[in-house]
């Protein structure tokens, strides 16, 4: 499988600002990609060095097996970029930015542009003053999707969607998928993220701090048990890989590192289990670990704020 | 009152949000009018000398068109009140427009108002708040103006109603950007029409004091140079400024309670579907996004260019009764007729550049706003963006320009029955081109450096415009006025053009395109 997207040590800094510290993401041709990080951790720049945009300090950057930089008009006719907030001519309608994006880039699918009008339910005929951001956004979406490129680039295309146009803009990326082109999904919408996207890069502080698939991200990290049993279980916190215990009256609520997972449960059959729940992490449980500056490279840490996570996470 | 709940704090507000800015307007306006009150007094040392050169002022009507009324032109006082005349009265008007708008719709169009306006904020209190800083600062300007007067021993009371004049004209155009800020959407269209009022109110006055004077009352400029400063001062006309000012402020309130944040007193109307073959190319954008200010600024010059023309047959008429200008005439070897419109040509040219630099700024203004960035992604290039926009700064200061000495011509030549004035002066105005092209091409390479530096390209227009009405006055040495462009261009038709400077001039303009383009593909786009 080829990549499209190659970023090795990127390193970007505005005066003082480290926005971007040695930063990895590797996009194989043809998967969704989901890039997840906090405000400020270097997403949109990450994005906008791959747009070449901004010229990187240092490191390796490959796009579509060009250099960002110094190719970056071909290859822009390769790929198409919805920012997160559009900002539109205000003079011109809606359709005549969609054309005009098109016909710049080299590729608009007319029959695509209609459909994807009627889809997302847009009234070309707007002045781009008179959208709202939803709107917008749909305008810069349409203008994307309606190319014939092989590379999506989409830094939180739908932050100002309503649930239906989220539906339809999850189908549009399924299509796109199907249609064996590449896409790099920045959002903070996890249900999109888990639903669309094949890999996640989760990346802090302008570091890359995960990156795989989604399975791959879960078996590295900790499934949460919630038990009953007859008798008192007793001598979990010895266990190698348990965190965040809690117990109270028989029943036992905790956290097991993946890789300890089968020892915990052989050790809660001796009280003899009367119920259990188990879930495995889900993706904001995930990026909770990632996100938040409570955790550290020590993911020993007893702090209780991981069985917080997993309460928000079950309601 | 709870529709002005707030102000207090929004006053605080845009007092820090405007810190540097106030100081700098205040400085430089007070520097202007102080240094050129100096400059008469180091310029002519008696009254005997005054009389003669205000006998030469008042025997000719491009003077008076472009300052004002000869009014007491004999004393230290009337000529310096002259000297800095209309052109700094307008330029306090342009203070107060540029200090309002920011704060008025540029703040609604930005989208900030609306986070403003959801607190604890009446409907009223942006307006008022905005109002009272620039009220503020003008009344800050007149009190300066008159200090400074005092203290280069200019008689007290024409040196309260000195700065009385400017504080009133301030005041009238900050009450009348109030008003536009409620009418359009856009700052752009607010700058638009508040500046197309503050050159009707100038050019309403230069008729007016050329004819018959009526034509001044209807100009607020015209009031305050009614006030008569340092020759036999009246307040009234200060009074009307105040009064017209407080029935503009009403009005503004009155709009400003009919109409929803963020929208102007114009609905908006639907456009085509689909975008026509040639707004799909990088110049039938720039095109398309510059064409009402092209449209605009042709306009105003060519108006302008029809009202200088039409004054020169009275010019040809004075020189006979003159005897200080035919000698003056005779030491400069020209004709009096061309050397008046060499001077009104040359004023042409330098609204013109500003068009063209505002057209070039273009390129910053899209990239700040990020819709550069969804251009040049793509896959048009960096060059071919900006010099789209480029090329509309640069044949549009063709146009523009080419419309001031067409109008020129064509109106004077039509009163003096030659029509072969209309050629002659259309080239007259084109001559100026390549010092014009020289400030866009400065343009250019300051927004390749950087967005911020762009706008210094603003302050080499001013130093322009300073040195090409001011240089005698201040007493410049050669070298400063060197830096102009436009003191190497030949003046046409009072002398005759030369290829040589205007080739050197041209050929800087093009090295100054090419740095432009050189640096903007080595930086980084601006993030929005």
């Amino acid at each position: 499988m080829t990549s499209s997207i190659e970023v090795g040590k990127l390193v970007k800094t505005f005066g003082p600002t480290r926005a971007l510290d040695g930063l990895d993401l590797s996009v194989a041709t043809g998967e969704v990609h989901g890039f997840l990080g906090p405000n400020g951790s270097g997403k949109s720049t990450t994005i906008r060095v791959l747009l070449g945009l901004l010229r990187a300090d240092s490191g390796i950057t490959t796009l579509l097996g060009g250099d960002p930089w110094r190719d970056a008009v071909t290859l822009h006719r390769r790929l198409a970029y919805v920012p997160g907030d559009v900002n539109l001519w205000p003079n011109l309608t809606g359709g005549e930015i969609i054309d005009l994006l098109g016909r710049l880039r080299g590729s608009l699918n007319k029959k695509r542009r209609a459909d994807l009008l009627e889809r997302f339910d847009l009234d070309p005929t707007k002045k781009g003053r008179t959208y709202s951001k939803g709107n917008r956004q749909k305008v810069a979406l349409v203008a994307a999707l309606a190319s014939d490129v092989e590379l999506l680039i989409l830094d939180e295309p739908t932050s100002g969607l309503d649930p239906l146009m989220e539906a339809v803009f999850q189908d549009c990326i399924r299509e796109v998928k199907a249609e064996g082109r590449t896409v790099l999904l920045s959002s903070h919408i996890l249900a999109e993220v888990e639903a669309l996207c094949d890999k996640v890069s989760i990346i802090r502080l302008g570091k890359t701090v995960q990156s795989g698939t989604l399975t791959q991200l879960r078996h590295l990290t900790r499934t949460t048990i919630v038990a009953e049993t007859a008798e008192p279980a007793t001598d979990l916190a010895e266990l190698q890989g348990v965190h965040n215990l809690l117990s109270d009256n028989g029943r036992v609520h905790f956290d097991v590192d993946t890789a300890h997972l089968d020892e915990a449960m052989r050790h809660l059959t001796s009280f003899g289990i009367q119920s259990l729940t188990s879930h495995p992490p889900t993706l904001e449980e995930l990026f909770l670990r990632h996100y938040g500056d409570a955790v550290t490279e020590d993911a020993e840490s007893q702090r209780p704020d991981g069985a917080s996570a997993s309460n928000k996470s079950a309601s | 009152m709870r529709t002005l709940t707030g102000t207090g704090t929004l006053v605080r507000l845009i007092l820090r949000r405007d810190r540097i800015r106030i100081p700098l307007w205040l400085i430089g306006l007070a520097f202007f009018a102080l240094s050129s009150a100096s400059g008469v007094q180091g310029l002519y040392r008696s009254r005997a000398e005054l009389a003669a050169a205000a006998r030469i002022v008042e025997d000719n009507p491009a003077f008076i068109a472009m300052n004002g009324p000869a009014q007491a032109l004999d004393t230290f006082g009337g000529r310096a009140a002259w000297e800095i005349g209309a052109f700094g009265l307008a330029t306090v008007a342009l203070m107060s427009m540029f200090l309002m708008g920011r704060q008025t719709r540029a703040e609604e169009e930005s989208g900030r108002m609306e986070l403003v306006r959801a607190a604890v904020v009446g409907r009223h209190a942006p307006v008022t708040a905005a109002l009272t800083v620039v009220a503020g600062v003008n009344l800050l300007l007149g009190a300066l103006v008159s200090a400074g007067f005092i203290a280069l021993d200019f008689p007290t009371r024409g040196a309260f109603v000195m700065g009385g004049a400017f504080a009133a004209v301030g005041l009238v155009f900050a009450a009348l950007t109030a008003v536009t800020a409620q009418i359009t959407e856009h700052t752009r269209g607010v700058y638009g029409i508040t500046g197309a009022l503050i050159g009707l109110a100038y050019v309403l006055r230069a008729a007016g004091d050329i004819g018959n004077g009526s034509l001044s009352w209807m100009s607020p400029i015209g009031w305050a140079q009614a006030a008569r400063p340092f020759a036999g001062e009246r307040l009234w006309p200060l009074g009307l400024a105040l009064v017209f000012s407080a029935l503009l402020t009403y009005i503004a309130f009155a709009l400003g309670s009919r109409r929803d944040v963020g929208a102007g007193l114009i609905a908006p109307h639907p456009g085509p579907p689909v975008a026509s073959n040639w707004l799909a190319r990088p110049l039938g954008l720039a095109l398309r996004l510059q064409r009402g200010a092209l449209i605009g600024w042709t306009t105003a010059l060519f108006l302008s260019g029809l009202a200088y023309g039409s004054v020169g047959q009275d010019v040809e008429e004075l020189i006979g009764d003159s005897p200080e200008m035919a000698d003056m005439l005779a030491q400069a070897g020209g004709n009096i007729v061309d050397s008046f419109f060499a001077t009104t040509i040359l004023m042409l040219a330098l609204l013109g550049s500003g068009f063209s630099i505002q057209a070039a700024l273009r390129l910053r203004s899209e990239e700040s706003s990020g819709r550069a960035e969804a251009l040049l992604v793509t896959g048009i290039s960096r060059a071919r963006w900006a010099l789209a926009h480029l090329t509309v700064a640069i044949v549009g200061a063709a146009i523009v320009v080419g419309a001031g000495g067409l109008g020129t011509g064509i109106s004077y030549g039509l009163s003096v029955g030659d029509l072969g004035q209309i050629p002659r002066l259309l080239g007259a105005s084109l001559v100026h081109l390549p010092a014009v092209w020289v400030l866009t091409g400065l343009a250019m390479a300051l927004f390749g450096l950087s967005t911020r530096a762009a706008m210094i390209a603003w302050a080499a227009l001013g130093a322009s415009v300073v040195i090409g009405f001011f240089a005698q006055l201040f007493g410049f040495p050669d070298w400063v006025r060197d830096l102009s462009p436009f003191t190497h261009t030949p003046q046409v038709p009072a002398a005759d053009p030369t290829a040589g400077p205007l080739v050197i001039l041209f050929a800087l303009a093009v090295g100054l395109v090419a740095l432009g383009l050189w640096a903007f593909r080595r930086r980084d786009v601006t993030t929005p």
